[in-house]
């Protein structure tokens, strides 16, 4: 199992390839939406690049639940409600919610993942 | 019509990697006014013969059952322009694919020169909603013809390949 260091190195180079940023840019706090511009199709490339990098296999909205964000079982007026809330700490247990979850509006889950969380997902995955 | 921009493939292994040939003449009308008086194949038309030589190739490797469509160009570098007179040559190489995209090298080259190198994300949409109809099959088969794929491809086991029947 690589060191949390060795994992973040990793997941830099993938993201500085998928989103052509500079290294710099790619701190642990940055979000991947609003920091390092990663637009939905990018999510896709970095998927690839994770996968093949760390010899893992991510499903289709582990990483974006795009389902829950868009179900009516889970959004009430705009906003995620109490069972979409869980259903992403359920799904998503890598991602730090807190402040999401101040205001649960859909738009601004883009903001929400940040290259600490994609560490975290990739090692969670390595230790599954 | 169909927006051609590559001439014939020379070397196609499903699923591996396919040479194609483009040649640049100043019978392209579009050439005519870029630039008046120096005559040059704007790189963006480069892409997409690289996009084109490498997305059949995907394309074929999974049996044309989804709408492969040039979702991003994850990086693209240019050495030198290419003028009327030059014989473009493509090589596609696929690094990744999966039902859902595919990540592909492609180089060009002039001669023994290289004229411009990029890395192609493709993503494989599934017909429905949402996603249009790109071609009537036999269109395809058609412009399959063309590009000699038939004639010059091979299987992974180094059969030639069979022309479906559409």
């Amino acid at each position: 199992m690589p060191s949390r260091d060795e994992i973040f190195d990793k997941v830099k180079d993938a993201l500085v390839e998928a989103l052509g940023v500079d290294e710099d840019e790619v701190s642990p706090g940055a979000t991947m939406v609003g920091d390092l511009g990663a637009e939905s199709i990018d999510f896709l490339d970095i998927v690839f690049r994770l996968e093949k990098a760390f010899g893992i296999k991510i499903q289709r909205g582990e990483l974006f639940p795009e389902d829950v964000l868009s179900s009516s079982e889970f959004v009430t007026n705009g906003k995620v409600n109490e069972a979409g809330l869980k259903e992403l700490k359920a799904r998503m247990p890598f991602v730090d919610l807190a402040k999401f979850e101040a205001n649960p509006s859909v738009q601004n889950f883009p903001n929400t993942l940040t290259v600490e969380d994609m560490v975290r997902y990739v090692e969670s995955k390595l230790a599954a | 019509m169909r927006w051609f921009w590559i001439d014939r493939y020379n070397e196609f292994v499903r699923g591996k990697h396919a040479t194609a040939v483009k040649n640049v003449s100043l019978a392209e009308e579009h050439l005519h006014d870029h630039f008046p008086g120096a005559a040059l194949m704007p790189n963006s038309l480069v892409v997409e013969g690289m996009a084109q030589t490498a997305g059949l190739l995907v394309a074929d490797a999974i049996e044309f059952n989804r709408r492969v469509v040039l979702a991003k160009v994850a990086a693209a570098e240019f050495h030198f322009d290419a003028v009327p007179g030059d014989t473009l040559v493509f090589k596609a190489e696929v690094l990744d694919l999966k039902p859902t995209g595919s990540l592909c090298k492609v180089t060009s080259t002039v001669g023994d020169r290289l004229q411009g190198e990029a890395e192609l994300f493709f993503a494989h949409l599934e017909a429905g909603d949402g996603v249009p109809k790109l071609f009537e099959p036999h269109e395809l088969l058609r412009w399959l013809d063309h590009m000699h794929i038939y004639d010059i491809g091979k299987d992974e086991a180094g059969q030639p390949l069979a022309r479906p029947d559409w």
